[in-house]
């Protein structure tokens, strides 16, 4: 019975989402504010809705429902109870829905947070996200609907989910990036509207830059905790792959960079309007694609669900509809004659430019690199791959420049012809050398690890410097009173400057070796010794395991314990690598077991990675930096 | 801004979205397998038979031998296995590899349409496969006495794909 609850309560989004895509539209054609605000109950049943049929199909999992197809598939009476709710979103069908219920918490908060919008402006921001939603609705209901049944014979047992999903990580880690991909939508119905309403301006882009930011946030905050996933649970301890998935993430999360940054531009200066008009439609336009990619099956991935052409053509139409009909809008009704206030090449203007720039070459460089497979079979060009090396010697260089001018920008003034921007420099680049140079003699003297520490202090001594300048000397009150966008931009940098320094010390400095290792047996990674103490089998609720307990000690004292796993899954078969991993503010101590070996020693790999922590703490400082950016009452105030 | 610059971005799209349509319903694993003329690849995996014993690459040497890749879940494979099953009653090698699979299903299969592999890899993450370069199921190489794999075919094996692909190359080697 719940199941067709849930398929009920689907149709009911799908007709809300219709009326929501239609009424306001015509209302702001005809300029009835009736029909243009009736947008909250409908944004209201929307939500309901959606929230029923995800809590119908999470009562599916919950009772072993094996009759529904999509709850035998991916879930098992033995599984944890917790794994069964997220199982709801573990798999191709829940995961569009539970992607759709989140589009409808957009839908609602914009509905309810969005009085200070002009109310044409509004009405059909609210069309567009109706529209989206629409089609997302179509494609579960048409296409992936996980309340089909299996009747008349529902199997007994259901064949369990993923073991590669059974993590903490993998609970929040997809939420987390729909929150971000899904976001966009309002950036993108901000477009759309205004290219319709032929209105774009400052006042626009103020409306607009909230939402985009925390959009930003969540999908920052998403990619983190999808890297750290693959670091604590693919069990060879790289946390970035350049996997199409990844990359179909990582692309939205450029553009959505850019596009926070060339708003506040536009809201600051009106200046680069249509370009942030662009980037906008960009913006949800590559989210989209990292779906289709994600669930069409044209490229090969780890993360890839099922390959079906269906839905792989279905979502090509969405794309199509909403990409090509956004562009073709944007070719034919961008507004002319947009006056920007001019500025010169020391205007923050400009360093914002080569800040879009970089992050737009970086992105059509992983779209190049993640398509080229698909367009060289297209053109014959034989099958090719393209490895880590291609996206490395864009991506690094790129990403570095951009970093050293982070802080110039900051410090730069509107508009330019600010003659104190060198001396302003001079101090924060002084003293991140001394400590860049300070940290350097510490570790190895190296070129790389010093550029690397300069590099992070840079960003980090520069941010505080601002946030000095900005407060007359750190002032307590002025401290208090700080905008909370301003503490935003000063996280987020900083945030860079520490991933800066982890990603640089963890690939320059970390130690690994693949060993033999049998009970008493041990090994010498960088200064620790790692000490096989014993053997044994252990059981979980639906695998057992072998495990073996392995002591660290840094000089002579024990630091650690680790109890690395390889796991059977009893209802698949299925074998997993259970890594353990020691955390520290300088160094993870990474352990996986490898195969056993025949006299009952085990291949395992002993890791030390320098820093590891940071590049995730410098991630969570964006999120919360985004977060608190989005969050200024500034946007909640009248314009004047 | 003129006329083109406007419509530059929907043009790119354009091409991006010809591209994408073409690559619907095509297989991005379908690759030319790089393994002929090689050894078979190193490994070590499980017996889908006694699941506490590993089969390495070497077990498979010794004579002229088939390598079927199979999986409970491939509706072709249920067309081959009849054949397989005869040429094993001639007196054919053939060893299994359970792509993709799990052990109960496999063990099932097995028991209810017979067994005609003498030894069967318990390939459940694909890494045999891999490295050899399958693309689906079923597919079936031949491998030399030495450990050579001499040729390799995508689909059902039958008589006549037996007689040609396989059969002269295990007279003339």
């Amino acid at each position: 019975m719940v199941a067709e609850f849930g398929l009920f309560a689907l149709w009911i989004a799908f007709a809300a989402s219709l009326l929501l895509a239609v009424v306001p539209m015509v209302g702001s054609y005809r300029d009835s504010s009736l029909l243009m605000t009736v947008d909250r109950p409908l944004a209201r049943v929307l939500f309901i809705a959606l929230s029923g049929s995800v809590i119908a199909l999470a009562i599916a999992f919950l009772n072993d429902d094996f009759s529904v197809a999509y709850v035998a598939n991916h879930s098992n009476s033995l599984l944890p109870w917790y794994y069964k709710i997220t199982a709801v979103w573990g798999s191709h069908e829940g995961s569009v829905l539970f992607q759709l219920w989140i589009l409808s918490i957009w839908i609602i908060a914009f509905s309810l947070f969005s009085k200070r919008v002009d109310t044409v402006l509004r009405a059909r921001v609210l069309s567009v996200l109706g529209l989206v939603s629409l089609g997302f609705c179509a494609f579960i209901l048409f296409t992936s609907s996980p309340f089909e049944r299996l009747l008349p014979f529902a199997p007994g047992e259901g064949s369990d989910l993923n073991p590669l999903l059974q993590d903490f990580g993998m609970i929040i880690h997809p939420p987390l990036l729909y929150i971000g991909y899904v976001g966009f939508a309002i950036s993108y119905g901000f477009a759309i509207a205004a290219l319709l309403s032929n209105r774009l301006d400052r006042e626009w882009a103020r409306w607009a830059r909230p939402w985009t930011a925390i959009a930003m946030g969540f999908l920052t905050l998403g990619i983190v905790i999808g890297s750290w996933w693959a670091y604590a649970e693919l069990g060879w301890g790289g946390w970035w792959f350049w996997d199409p998935v990844e990359n179909a993430s990582l692309m939205p999360w450029l553009v959505g960079v850019a596009l926070v940054h060339s708003l506040s531009v536009s809201e600051q200066r009106g200046a680069f309007l249509s370009w942030t008009l662009l980037l906008s439609i960009s913006a949800f336009s590559l989210s989209l694609l990292g779906a289709f990619l994600v669930r069409s099956g044209v490229i090969t991935s780890v993360h890839a669900f099922a390959s079906d052409p269906e839905r792989g053509m279905f979502i090509l139409w969405i794309l199509f509809i909403a990409v090509g009909g956004g562009l073709l809008l944007y070719a034919l009704k961008l507004p002319k004659n947009l006056k920007a206030k001019p500025f010169g090449l020391t205007g923050r203007e400009f360093f914002l430019l080569l800040n879009n720039v970089f992050l737009v070459v970086i992105t059509v460089t992983v779209l190049i690199g993640t398509l080229w497979p698909l367009i060289a079979d297209a053109l014959n060009w034989g099958k090719i791959s393209v490895g880590a090396q291609y996206f490395n010697a864009i991506a690094i260089p790129m990403f570095t420049l951009m970093s050293v001018l982070v802080p110039i920008g900051v410090y730069a003034n509107w508009g330019g012809s600010s003659s104190e921007l060198g001396s302003k420099l001079l101090v924060p680049i002084a003293l991140s050398l001394l400590i860049a140079l300070g940290a350097g003699a510490l570790i190895d003297f190296s070129l790389s690890t010093i550029l690397v520490w300069w590099l992070g202090c840079w960003l980090l001594v520069a941010t505080l410097d601002q946030l000095r300048r900005a407060t007359a000397g750190f002032n307590k009150t002025k401290l208090m009173s700080l905008r909370s966008g301003l503490w935003g931009m000063y996280l987020s940098h900083a945030g860079i400057g520490v991933a800066i320094i982890g990603v640089g010390m963890t690939t320059l400095h970390s130690a690994e070796v693949d060993v033999r290792m049998g009970e008493g047996d041990s090994h010498v990674v960088g200064s620790y010794e790692f000490t096989l103490r014993e053997f044994a089998p252990l059981r979980g609720p639906n695998y057992q395991s072998e495990s073996a307990t392995i002591d660290v000690y840094y000089r002579e004292r024990l630091v650690a314990t680790l109890v690395p796993e390889k796991r059977r899954y009893v209802a698949t078969g299925q074998i997993m690598t259970e890594a353990a991993v020691d955390d520290g503010l300088t160094r993870d101590l990474y352990v996986a077991l490898g195969e056993p070996l025949d006299n009952g020693d085990w291949a395992v790999r002993l890791q030390v990675k320098s820093f590891m922590r940071w590049v995730w703490y410098g991630g969570a400082m964006i999120f919360l930096g985004g977060l608190l950016a989005g969050f200024d009452r500034r946007y909640r105030r009248k314009y004047e | 801004m003129n006329k083109f610059m406007r419509f530059l971005p929907f043009l790119v799209f354009g091409v991006l979205g010809a591209f994408l349509a073409y690559g619907i319903g095509k297989d991005p694993t379908k690759l030319p397998s790089a393994v002929i003329g090689s050894p078979l690849p190193e490994f070590r995996l499980l017996d889908v038979h006694d699941d506490t014993q590993f089969i390495t690459e070497s077990d498979l040497t010794g004579q002229y031998a088939l390598l079927n890749f199979w999986g409970t879940w491939c509706p072709a494979c249920h067309i081959e296995h009849p054949y397989l099953m005869e040429l094993a009653a001639q007196g054919v090698v053939i060893y299994g590899v359970d792509y993709k699979d799990q052990l109960e299903p496999a063990r099932e299969w097995l028991v209810r349409y017979g067994d005609p592999y003498r030894r069967v890899v318990f390939d459940v993450g694909g890494k045999l496969g891999f490295d050899m370069g399958v693309t689906g199921a079923p597919e079936t190489y031949l491998i030399s006495p030495d450990g050579v794999v001499l040729a390799r075919y995508q689909g059902p094996v039958d008589q006549q794909v037996f007689e040609t692909v396989f059969r002269p190359l295990m007279l003339t080697n």
